[in-house]
């Protein structure tokens, strides 16, 4: 192996390397200087983060199990910056008496699980893909529990695994049944026919997957985890994962499963209706914030489906920028609940009675990301929705188009009925004046920053167009 | 061209300085700097645009620019004006600077709700400049969420429920323009690629299945926010819940977008769907119309009187573009203005009588005139604007409306148009009454005698509107030309 051919996985060396100074620094470091442990981890996280977006060649090694491309390199870089912001985010749960020597081990989980991210995304394999998504899943199950003294978070863990477990082994019996077919699990050259046979695989593969999407009917373990798991797991469950996981199905589905793109745009036209329409709707019945946002999010990944269905570069195209929006978007949303959460253990919308009174910042804050993930201009979640709107009116499918803005108006009332509570509701307690700190207030800056200039700044959507013109 | 750039950066930047402000003296010198610039300048392009004009341009679009955004779906940002557009800016701009005047007394939150305030002017500003599709739909959308904190925050009665059946109803309006303007994208070609751009669509011939799917969708993704029956309910609970300002504006520009919409982009791209369904929308403006006019009847609220009537106004705007000749057509822009000055000098007047009289149902109140002569004077003007009296600019509007209306020979069209006629009658019947029980007849309190005059701020307000009424009225040929000129490029 060449040092070139060692530069093309830069983002799992790099990964790798800071689980390794983790681990080093949680022998190295005293009890009492365990809390520089964020800030190291962040700093790390950011240096990689920036190093994965400098160009670099890219191929694929291994005999083809591990593949990039430029594109698979953006999906990379997307879910990094999320992981960040997750980093720094996590600060004021982390520096909790009750979380103390723990707070090496929460990063190591997490940077582990993000390795398995990226390893799923460069899979050039179907076992490879496995491992990546198995890699992504179990450090989450530990991480959902790791309130130990929390029956919530303990429940919240063992749904997780259980649902992943049982996810995984049907997605399993799809990669076999596909095997059997085509006696071939390498990306390149699976040559597909499109036989009975395979669309069975093809189905079965596809809901494992799903779980880890949550599309209905595979969504029912989402609200429960969502709520139990602390915050910051509830928020990389939401984003980088999600992410992650969208980001496969589409790879796949453009490439692998061309040949039969009748087959999974029917389905996905059946899912994503689905999935928009029971988000929404049990979204509007939410009080607690973080089921509420684990609803709306199953929502967003109904939308995200839209950009899939479209199944050429646009839509590829469209899924990435929509998830890039989204990170910033959602990760806003949790950041304010998480401030919140840790500082007065409130999580009910009406909590936030009187919110904007005595924390106009966070408030305003929280605004911008609602109204970004209901699609409001000139944030950026306007545009993330209005290309994937195209994207689905390239392939004529109007009605499918209309069910789906007439449920951007259905996702505008519940993201409304926060923004109420927080500006119009009066409270006579209301929350009082919170001082978040530096982590976080730079992670919501970073989050803020990206929802207002992204849509305006149009070359990242172009750029993005003209990698994708390869689908 | 950077004339109308600035006709945006100036509101933007109004409400950018003043989160920096300090006092409520400050924002409210500020918000009034800025939109008196505001005013200036549009009087200046409508100078500049005729300037242009009678040099001999007969572009059908003036002061034309482009700057290229997101080049890989061919987006981008192109501004550009013609008469309708010109003619709209400067109703924006009166009415926005009347209606900061007109809140002067606010001081609930005042920072937030000035920039709200300002923020959707920016929005009705960008969406007539605008001459790409998808900027246009921005700028819409632009403008109507601010509106759900501006009623919910400030409003009165039940603020909370108007608020949020206002902002969904719009926005399922915006819902369905958003499948309208893909549809239309997706079915043009400019030299090979899709186009959002108005001026390169309006040289299409989209086949006429496409417009038959697209046509309604538009229209009534835009007839919502003009108040299009059976859409319209969110009006008359909006705008009475709404502040004054808010309501001004709203009444008074904003649902003018869908008139406006409904013609640059319904009408002018989708022709002959426009002909083959225009008798389905004239059934439902005209009940628009005659509905709006007859529920004002039952209303005692004065601010639900002026929704309703906004309703009947605003139908008949829609009523005249479907007439689809110049003359009506040319008479539904003049009745947009003339309704957009008119209706913002009622809610302006019913927010001045409010803060005396601290009611807004007309039976408690009476005797006005001895008290406040001069708010009282206004009031009748705007209430002879509104039944159409010669000489003020309702009557030039509605009597082109139906002058064109009548060019139409076969008898669904003279049937149609005749049950709008009568409106008139009903017009007057509630504008009487109202103006009799309101002001006429002895002081019905004696609280009454001890109210403040007008102020400076609320005659400059209402002294500007009425100028502007006075002025259609005694001399609308300038105007109806302007307009006249631009309708060729889209009617025919």
């Amino acid at each position: 192996m060449t040092w070139n051919e060692l530069l093309l996985m830069r983002h799992e060396w790099t990964l790798i390397g800071l689980a390794l100074v983790l681990i080093i620094l949680e022998i190295g470091l005293s009890d009492e200087q365990k809390n520089r442990i964020t800030i190291s981890a962040s700093l790390l996280m950011a240096s990689i983060t920036i190093v994965g977006f400098i160009p670099a060649e890219h191929g694929s090694i291994f005999g083809g199990m591990y593949v990039t491309d430029p594109i698979r390199i953006l999906m990379k870089n997307i879910l990094n910056i999320g992981a960040l912001i997750i980093f720094l985010q996590s600060n004021a749960w982390l520096s909790k008496a009750s979380m103390k020597n723990r707070i090496t081990e929460f990063y190591l989980l997490l940077v582990s699980s993000l390795i398995g991210v990226n390893y799923m995304i460069s899979a050039g394999h179907f076992l490879m893909f496995y491992l990546g998504l198995e890699l992504l899943t179990i450090p989450i199950a530990a991480l959902a529990a790791y309130e130990q003294y929390n029956s919530k978070s303990a429940e919240a863990g063992i749904k997780l695994i259980l649902s992943s477990a049982f996810s995984s082994a049907i997605l399993l019996f799809g990669l076999s049944v596909l095997y059997g077919a085509t006696g071939n699990l390498y990306f390149a050259g699976f040559s597909f026919t499109g036989s009975l046979v395979t669309v069975l695989g093809f189905i079965f593969f596809f809901s494992g997957l799903a779980f880890k999407i949550s599309i209905v009917p595979f969504h029912l373990w989402t609200a429960d985890v969502y709520e139990g798991s602390p915050t910051s797991v509830t928020s990389y469950l939401s984003v980088v994962s999600k992410g992650a996981a969208v980001f496969v199905l589409a790879i796949l589905l453009f490439t692998l499963f061309r040949v039969i793109q009748p087959v999974w745009r029917d389905v996905l036209y059946a899912t994503a209706i689905l999935t928009m329409t029971i988000g929404n709707l049990f979204a509007i019945r939410q009080q607690n914030l973080k089921r509420f946002l684990a609803f709306s999010s199953i929502a967003q990944a109904g939308f995200i489906l839209l950009g899939v269905i479209n199944g050429g570069g646009l839509g590829m195209a469209t899924v990435i920028y929509f998830v890039l929006m989204y990170v910033f978007s959602n990760l806003a949303a949790f950041g304010v609940v998480q401030t919140v959460e840790q500082s007065t253990g409130k999580l009910n919308i009406d909590d936030y009675n009187g919110f904007y009174k005595t924390n106009p910042k966070l408030s305003l804050t929280m605004m911008l990301a609602l109204f970004s993930l209901a699609g409001i201009p000139p944030l950026a979640g306007f545009f993330g929705k209005f290309f994937l709107f195209t994207a689905v009116a390239e392939n004529g499918f109007y009605t499918l188009l209309l069910v789906a803005v007439l449920n951007t108006v259905i996702s505008l009332y519940y993201y409304l009925l926060v923004v109420k509570a927080m500006f119009i509701n009066k409270s006579e307690s209301p929350i009082p004046v919170i001082t978040s700190d530096g982590f976080m207030r730079t992670s919501l800056l970073i989050a803020a920053t990206g929802i207002i200039v992204l849509g305006f700044y149009s070359p990242v959507f172009d750029y993005i167009m003209e990698l994708c013109t390869t689908y | 061209m950077t004339l109308l750039l600035a006709l945006i950066l100036v509101p933007a930047l109004t409400a950018l300085a003043i989160v920096f402000a300090g006092n409520s003296k400050q924002v409210k010198i500020l918000s009034a700097a800025g939109m008196s610039i505001q005013l200036l300048q549009s009087v200046y392009l409508l100078y500049a645009f005729l300037a242009e004009r009678s040099s001999g341009n007969t572009e059908p679009v003036l002061f034309y620019n482009r700057f290229a955004w997101y080049s890989s779906l061919h987006i981008s940002f192109d501004i550009g004006v013609d008469g309708i557009s010109v003619a709209m800016i400067v109703l924006t701009a009166i009415v926005i600077f009347t209606g900061i005047f007109a809140s002067w007394e606010v001081e609930e939150q005042y920072k937030e709700f000035f920039i709200s305030l300002i923020v959707l002017a920016t929005g009705v500003f960008g969406f007539f400049i605008s001459l790409d599709l998808f900027v246009m739909f921005l700028f819409f959308e632009l403008a109507v969420i601010p509106m759900y904190l501006l009623i919910g925050i400030w409003g009165s009665g039940k603020k909370e429920y108007s608020a949020m059946k206002l902002t969904l109803m719009l926005m399922a309006g915006s819902a369905l323009l958003v499948v309208g303007i893909l549809g239309i994208y997706f079915h043009s070609n400019v030299n090979g690629h899709h186009s959002f751009n108005i001026l390169e669509l309006s040289g299409q011939q989209f086949g006429i299945d496409m417009q038959r799917i697209f046509f309604p969708l538009t229209f009534i993704g835009f007839g919502v926010i003009g108040a299009l029956f059976p859409f319209h309910t969110w009006s008359p609970d909006g705008h009475s819940s709404a502040p004054t300002a808010v309501s001004m504006l709203h009444a008074g520009v904003l649902m003018k977008l869908g008139g406006y919409g409904c013609l640059k982009v319904a009408i002018w791209l989708m022709p002959q769907a426009a002909h083959e369904l225009a008798w389905i929308f004239l059934i439902l403006t005209s009940i628009s119309v005659i509905y709006g006019a007859l529920g004002v009847i039952s209303q005692t609220d004065l601010k639900y009187i002026n929704a309703y009537s906004s309703v009947s106004h605003c139908g008949l705007v829609l009523f005249a573009l479907l007439m689809l000749n110049k003359t009506a057509t040319n008479g539904a822009v003049i009745q947009m203005i003339s309704h957009g000055l008119m209706t913002a000098l009622f809610f302006a007047l019913i927010g001045m009588l409010y803060s005396r009289t601290h009611t807004r149902t007309v039976h408690e109140m009476g005797g006005l005139m001895k008290v406040l002569p001069f708010l009282s004077v206004c009031y009748v003007i705007a209430g002879l604007a509104s039944l159409g009296l010669p000489g003020l600019s309702g009557f030039v509007a509605e009597m082109t409306i139906f002058v064109g209306a009548f060019q139409h020979t076969d008898w669904f069209h003279r049937f149609i148009t005749i049950i709008a006629i009568s409106s008139i009658v009903v017009t007057a019947v509630y504008i009487l009454r109202v103006v009799g029980t309101l002001l006429m007849g002895p002081v019905k309190n004696e609280t009454y005698l001890k109210f403040h005059q007008a102020t400076w701020y609320e005659k400059l307000a209402t002294v500007t509107l009425i100028a502007g009424i006075i002025i259609i009225g005694i001399a609308p040929l300038w105007l109806s030309d302007m307009i006249m000129e631009s309708l060729g490029a889209i009617l025919d």
